[in-house]
C-alpha cells in the first residue's frame, strides 16, 4: 500500500521554499504500511473526531487529525450579537463545562467595559467555575476509564456528576446549557436549599474520589496501560502551547489560578498538582487531585459565601427588576435600550484566560464602540492540546493511540466551535 | 523594554492593561525571536495567534499574537498589520513555538492570510475543498456565499473518496522524518518508556 490510489486536486498553498507543494508522491521504499482510518464516528475519538492513523504492524507511525466535523461559527455569530446574547454560545462550546465558559466570556466583557462584580458574584462565580471542573474531569474520568476497559469508575463517576447537574439545575432550570451569566453580574441567585445541598456533596464526594484513587491507580492493567505512554516532556509542552492538566503533567507549575489570579482565587487555600513524567498516567493523577483541590475551595466558598447583590448597581448594563419596569418610567427606558440596543462597550480590546477544567479559555473581545463585538475570539484549549496529538503518538501502539487521545481531554464542540 | 524589540513601530496600551506592540510585517520573524531568545525577555508561551478584521474596511486587518513568558509571569501582545488591498501574508512562527501550527492554519483558514514558511497550510475547520472563502472576513455573509440549493448539490456531488485519499499523508515522507532511534525501534516492535 506504498502508493497513492487516488489522485486528488485541493487547493493548497502550503509550498516549499522552492514553491513546491509540500505534498509529495509516495515513494515505494516505506516498507508496507497500513492506512487506518479512525473515526468521525468512533467511540474512542470522543465525538466527531477523524484520525488517519499510519500504521507499522500494530505501531504509529504517524497520526493525522482531521477536524471540524462540528464546525458551528459561534466567533463569526458573535459579531451578530449582542454581549449577553453571546453568552448562551459558549455553553455549546465546551458543553461538558458550560458554566466555566460563561464566567470566562462575562469576565472578558466586564474588563471590557470595566465593570466591577459585587462580591457575591465573585464568590457564586468561583462555585460555578469548580463545579464546572467536577464534572469535566468527572466525565473525563469516566470515558478514558471505559476506554481502557475498565467499567466501574465510569458508572461512579457519572453518578457524581448526575449530583452537580441536578445541582445545576436548581440553579439555572438547566442541565446543559446554563447560560449562567451576564454582563455584570448572574441570571439568578442560588435558590433556597441549594448551599446545604452542595455541602452536602463536599462532604461525600471526595469518598468517590478515594474508590476511584484505590481501583485504578495501584491498579496493573491502569498503570501498565498508561505510564509511559504519549509523553510530552517540560520544555516540549510549553513549545506546543499545551494548557491546563496536560501542561502540569509535564511538570510546568503553571496554573492561572494561582498565576494569574481572577475571581479572588489568590485569596482560596488550594494546591496545584503538577506531575514528573508528563505520560498519560500523570494527566489521570493531575485531574484526579484537581477534583480534590476544587472540593476543598467549594467548601471554603461556601463558607465565605457574602449576602448582598448578584448584579452590580448599574442600569445600563443590568436589566431593571421586572416589577420596576412595569411602574417606572425610567427603569422602562433603561429596560427598553438594553433590549433593543444591547449594553454597548467602549472602543478597545480585552483579553482574559481563566483555568477551564481544559485548560485555559481565552476569551478575546476587540469593540468598535458599539453593542456588537468586531471580533470573538474564543481560545480553545482542546483544540491546542490536540495539535500534539500526532507528535504524541508517533511511536505507541495503535492502541496507545486510544490512551493518548483520552488523556487529551476534547470535547468536539470546542474543538470546532 | 519594548523598545528594543526588532521592528517595532508603535506600542499602545488595551483596555485590559496588556502592552500592545506593533511590529513590521516584514520583520516580524525576528522580532519573534528576539522575544523567545533574548535573556531577560524568555517569551516561552505562545498563548494564542488570531486575527482582526475592522467593520471599517479603511482600517488594516491585524494579526495578533499572544505571547507570555511562563518565568516572568508577564504577558505581551503583538500585532502585524495587514492592508487588505496587498498580500495577505506573515510569516510563520511555527519553527520557534509549534503549538502556531493549527492556530495559523485556522486563521488561514477563517482569514485567508497565508503563513509563509508554515510546513502544512491546509484547511483545518472548513473541508479542504471548500469554496466560499474566508469565513470570518467582513465581506463573508452570515449565511455564506452560496446559496442553501448550491451547498446541497455540491454536498451530493462531493466525491467520497476525497475524504479517504492518501494524499496528504505521503507515508514514506513520515518514515524518513522519524529520528532514528525511534525508528531503531519500531523495527524492533517496542513502544514508549518514561525518560529518565
Amino acid at each position: 500500500m506504498s502508493q497513492r490510489t487516488v489522485e486528488l486536486e485541493l487547493a493548497t498553498p502550503g509550498l516549499d521554499p522552492q514553491g513546491r507543494p509540500v505534498r509529495v508522491p509516495l515513494p515505494a521504499d516505506g516498507g508496507e504500511h497500513l492506512l487506518l482510518n479512525m473515526g468521525p464516528q468512533h467511540p474512542a475519538t470522543h465525538g466527531v473526531l477523524r484520525l488517519v492513523v499510519e500504521l507499522d504492524g500494530e505501531t504509529v507511525v504517524r497520526c493525522i487529525p482531521h477536524v471540524g466535523y462540528l464546525h458551528s461559527g459561534f466567533e463569526k455569530l458573535g459579531e451578530y450579537r449582542h454581549y449577553n446574547q453571546i453568552v448562551p454560545l459558549t455553553d455549546r462550546t465546551d458543553y461538558l463545562s458550560p458554566m466555566a465558559n460563561n464566567v470566562g466570556m462575562a469576565l472578558a466583557a466586564e474588563k471590557l467595559m470595566g465593570i466591577d462584580i459585587t462580591p457575591r458574584c465573585t464568590v457564586l462565580r468561583v462555585i460555578a467555575c469548580e463545579m464546572s471542573r467536577i464534572i469535566s474531569h468527572m466525565v473525563w474520568l469516566g470515558t478514558t476509564s471505559i476506554d481502557l476497559g475498565a467499567f466501574t469508575p465510569f458508572l461512579w463517576a457519572f453518578q457524581e456528576r448526575e449530583r452537580i447537574y441536578n445541582l445545576q439545575e436548581m440553579w439555572t432550570g438547566a442541565r446543559l446549557t446554563t447560560s449562567l451569566t451576564r454582563v455584570g453580574g448572574l441570571m439568578a441567585d442560588i435558590p433556597d436549599g441549594f448551599v446545604e445541598k452542595l455541602r452536602e456533596f463536599t462532604r461525600t464526594f471526595p469518598n468517590t474520589l478515594n474508590e476511584i484513587d484505590r481501583v485504578l491507580t495501584r491498579n496493573a492493567v491502569w498503570a501498565g496501560r498508561t505510564q509511559g505512554v504519549g509523553v510530552m516532556t517540560a520544555a516540549e509542552a510549553i513549545n506546543y502551547s499545551l494548557s491546563g492538566p496536560m501542561l502540569r503533567a509535564s511538570g510546568v507549575p503553571y496554573d492561572l489560578r494561582k498565576d494569574k489570579p481572577y475571581l479572588g482565587y489568590e485569596t482560596y487555600d488550594f494546591e496545584v498538582p503538577v506531575g514528573e513524567h508528563g505520560d498519560v498516567y500523570d494527566r489521570y493523577l493531575v485531574r484526579l487531585e484537581e477534583c480534590h483541590q476544587s472540593n476543598r475551595i467549594l467548601q471554603q466558598a461556601l463558607e465565605r459565601l457574602p449576602d448582598g447583590p448578584i448584579n452590580v448597581d448599574d442600569p445600563r448594563v443590568i436589566l431593571p427588576p421586572k416589577s420596576r419596569a412595569m411602574s417606572d418610567m425610567e427603569a422602562m427606558i433603561f429596560h427598553f435600550k438594553q433590549v433593543m440596543e444591547g449594553v454597548k462597550a467602549p472602543v478597545g480590546e480585552a483579553y482574559v484566560g481563566i483555568e477551564n477544567p481544559k485548560g485555559e479559555l481565552g476569551n478575546y473581545f476587540v469593540s468598535d464602540g458599539t453593542a456588537k463585538p468586531v471580533r470573538w475570539r474564543i481560545r480553545p484549549p482542546s483544540f491546542i492540546n490536540l495539535s500534539a496529538l500526532s507528535k504524541m503518538a508517533q511511536g505507541h501502539l495503535l492502541s496507545d493511540l486510544v490512551a493518548i487521545n483520552a488523556s487529551v481531554d476534547i470535547v468536539m464542540g470546542e474543538v470546532d466551535r | 523594554m519594548t523598545s528594543q524589540i526588532p521592528g517595532r513601530l508603535r506600542e499602545t496600551v488595551a483596555r485590559d492593561g496588556e502592552t500592545i506592540v506593533y511590529v513590521a510585517r516584514e520583520r516580524l520573524l525576528e522580532a519573534m525571536t528576539w522575544l523567545q531568545q533574548t535573556p531577560g525577555q524568555e517569551y516561552d508561551y505562545l498563548v494564542d495567534v488570531t486575527a482582526v478584521e475592522f467593520r471599517d474596511r479603511e482600517r488594516p486587518i491585524e494579526v495578533v499574537y499572544f505571547l507570555r513568558s511562563l518565568t516572568r509571569k508577564a504577558d505581551l501582545r503583538i500585532k502585524v498589520e495587514l492592508q487588505a488591498n496587498d498580500e495577505l501574508a506573515v510569516d510563520s512562527v511555527w519553527s520557534l513555538w509549534h503549538g502556531a501550527d493549527w492556530l495559523e492554519r485556522e486563521v488561514y483558514d477563517m482569514f485567508g492570510i497565508t503563513f509563509r514558511g508554515h510546513p502544512d497550510l491546509r484547511r483545518i475547520l472548513m473541508w479542504e475543498t471548500y469554496a466560499e472563502g474566508f469565513p470570518l472576513r467582513k465581506d463573508f455573509p452570515l449565511r455564506g456565499r452560496f446559496s442553501r440549493a448550491e451547498q446541497v448539490r455540491q454536498a451530493l456531488n462531493a466525491n467520497p473518496e476525497a475524504h479517504y485519499s492518501l494524499d496528504e499523508l505521503s507515508i514514506a515522507d513520515a518514515w524518513g522524518d522519524l529520528p532514528d532511534d525511534m525508528r531503531e525501534r519500531l523495527k524492533r516492535g517496542e513502544r514508549g518508556t518514561v525518560p529518565e
